[in-house]
């Protein structure tokens, strides 16, 4: 009994440590892939959410009807956009992917989808953390005489900067993890490393090396972000 | 010159209309230290924020040296703000930013050339006793020193008038003190207006030349704060007098109470002093011409700003028609006295 179990975790554990099976330069070009598809993504995303961040925080409980309505029709397009769960979004998105890129396949077709599943998350994160700015240091600043624009750059962005500089982090991460899916429109990538080339063509080693350069690119994420947040917070 | 003219401040709330301020005018000369208070709902921080159009009045007018901020709108207030500072309770600092930055900050704003930026804000912190401490950030300061960065920020585009909004209601009786000591030496050197915001009669009295007392969204009283001191009209004044004159006032009231209970006969009087009069030994004198016992149950001499405020409660007994006679003699001698016929403990 005991020598079975042995020999059968042997020859799974086999399968996974074959690592003659790897193309080493294709799991590179797909890292590259990955790589591209993340920083691309979180770039626009970066740039978006605090936009949207920022017309959710000015426009809630305001007195005026403008600002009641674009607070409604942004929160209401985040929430969904939130929600829709990434895979049917991707596929959701390509006739507009094929529309804006002229194309379909390849690691630039899933920065759409990427791109519309984030930056509401983002920009739901960006708008909680201006709001936990104390509101009596914009009301300092503007008892100065700053007008919108430094207020936003001077106190707004600044005073979040821990909130926001986490929540690119956490983004970012999520992100990773998004552009593994991406492979169901031959996105290439890690992802597709894993499941084309490690599941179909049942080679677990691949698949193994696959998780590995993915949990090193988040843990290797995570590690600089906690540095950037705690080099901004003077809290 | 700053005159305010039959200012109303009404909110729309979901449960109906509030009304924070309720017409008030009020004028306030160039160089004054002027204190308002008022227990908290009282309409003051309503009311101070109208000073540099953080709020706007429902009705009335708000002028300063002639130009009228209520009536002021985007880049014209905005300018008019950067001549008006304003200090907090809760400092309201950027934690983003060390001493020297948060000082920075309004002359970035007014858009002062960055040469000069550095050296005025450098003269600022020498000003309030921060040297030394321009490139710690705020969390690394204590409340006092915060709000010496707060004074300096608010100084830093030489305003004409400085807006306190119970700026010292967060510290220390210690740490007050030195905030209060500073705000008149600003006073004097650089000869602005102030406008204190407060619910401690401590303040008023230290600092301040006039003073209004607000009550729900009305001023009840104003003068001069020595003239309060000595013949407050409002019942709302005479608390806040009394919780300074006396901080435990509450014992006295319970001691007051009891007297009034097992001495029916006799009467309470409260007296008032002022200036010359504290030195006067006016109790011996009365008690010399006068067949009256006296006994003295509290008393404390306070300083004002401008002249020295003392306190007496006695219990005078005799016959009545004397007491009375003494009771005169005592007004004579230009002491206030009120007698005290009931105590709310």
């Amino acid at each position: 009994m005991m020598l079975q179990f042995n020999v059968l975790a042997a020859s799974i554990l086999s399968q996974y440590t074959d690592f003659e099976e790897i193309d080493w330069n294709k799991m590179w070009e797909a890292t590259k892939e990955t790589l591209f598809m993340t920083v691309g993504s979180v770039i626009i995303v970066f740039i978006l959410g605090l936009a949207i961040g920022l017309i959710l925080y000015e426009t809630s409980n305001q007195h005026s009807l403008a600002a009641n309505i674009t607070y409604r029709v942004v929160s209401i397009l985040v929430n969904v956009f939130r929600s829709i769960p990434f895979i049917i979004l991707i596929v959701l998105l390509i006739p507009v992917t094929k529309q804006l890129l002229d194309t379909m396949v390849g690691p630039k077709a899933a920065l759409p989808a990427l791109i519309v599943s984030s930056a509401p998350f983002y920009a739901r994160l960006v708008e909680t953390g201006f709001r936990e700015i104390d509101k009596g240091v914009v009301e300092a600043v503007e008892s100065m005489g700053a007008n919108k624009w430094q207020v936003i750059f001077k106190v707004l962005i600044p005073e979040s900067l821990p909130s926001i500089a986490a929540g690119i982090t956490t983004t970012t991460i999520s992100l990773v993890g998004f552009t593994a899916m991406a492979a169901v429109i031959g996105a290439g990538g890690l992802g597709n490393m894993a499941y084309l080339d490690g599941f179909q063509r049942n080679k677990p080693a691949v698949t193994l090396a696959a998780t590995v350069i993915i949990l090193i690119i988040v843990f290797l994420i995570q590690g600089i972000g906690d540095r950037i947040v705690r080099r901004v917070d003077k809290r | 010159m700053i005159e305010l003219a039959n200012i109303k401040k009404i909110y729309e709330t979901k449960r109906g209309k509030l009304t924070a301020v309720d017409g008030v005018d009020l004028s306030i000369n160039d160089g004054d230290i002027f204190g308002i208070i008022g227990y908290s709902g009282a309409g003051k921080s309503t009311l101070v924020r109208m000073f540099n159009g953080l709020e706007k009045p429902t009705s009335g007018d708000v002028t300063i040296n002639g130009s009228k901020i209520s009536a002021l709108k985007g880049k014209a207030l905005r300018s008019k703000r950067q001549k008006i500072g304003m200090i907090f309770q809760h400092f309201n600092l950027l934690w983003s930013r060390t001493v020297l930055e948060n000082v920075l900050l309004p002359l970035e704003i007014a858009g002062v050339p960055k040469k000069e930026q550095k050296s005025k804000a450098q003269e600022l912190i020498r000003l309030v006793g921060l040297e030394g401490r321009e490139e710690a950030y705020p969390s690394q300061l204590s409340g006092g020193q915060k709000q010496r960065v707060g004074i300096a920020r608010a100084l830093a585009n030489e305003p004409t008038l400085l807006l306190c909004d119970e700026a010292t209601s967060a510290l220390d009786p210690q740490t007050t003190d030195e905030v209060l000591d500073l705000l008149v030496d600003i006073n004097q050197k650089l000869k602005l207006t102030i406008i204190i915001i407060t619910h401690e009669m401590h303040v008023i009295r230290k600092i301040c030349n006039r003073v209004a007392v607000m009550e729900s969204g009305k001023v009840v009283e104003e003068g001069h704060v020595i003239d309060i001191f000595k013949k407050p009209q409002q019942e709302i004044t005479k608390r806040f007098i009394r919780q300074d004159t006396n901080p435990d006032s509450e014992d006295t009231d319970v001691a007051l109470s009891q007297l009034l209970t097992e001495y029916p006969e006799g009467k309470l009087i409260h007296l008032t002093f002022h200036g010359e009069q504290t030195n006067q030994p006016v109790l011996s004198r009365i008690i010399r011409q006068y067949p009256v016992e006296l006994n003295v149950i509290q008393g404390s001499i306070q300083q004002a700003k401008e002249d020295s405020i003392g306190s007496l409660y006695v219990q005078i007994t005799g016959d009545n028609d004397v007491i009375e006679q003494a009771i005169q003699q005592i007004k004579n001698m230009d002491v206030e006295v009120e007698v005290i016929n009931d105590v709310t403990v």
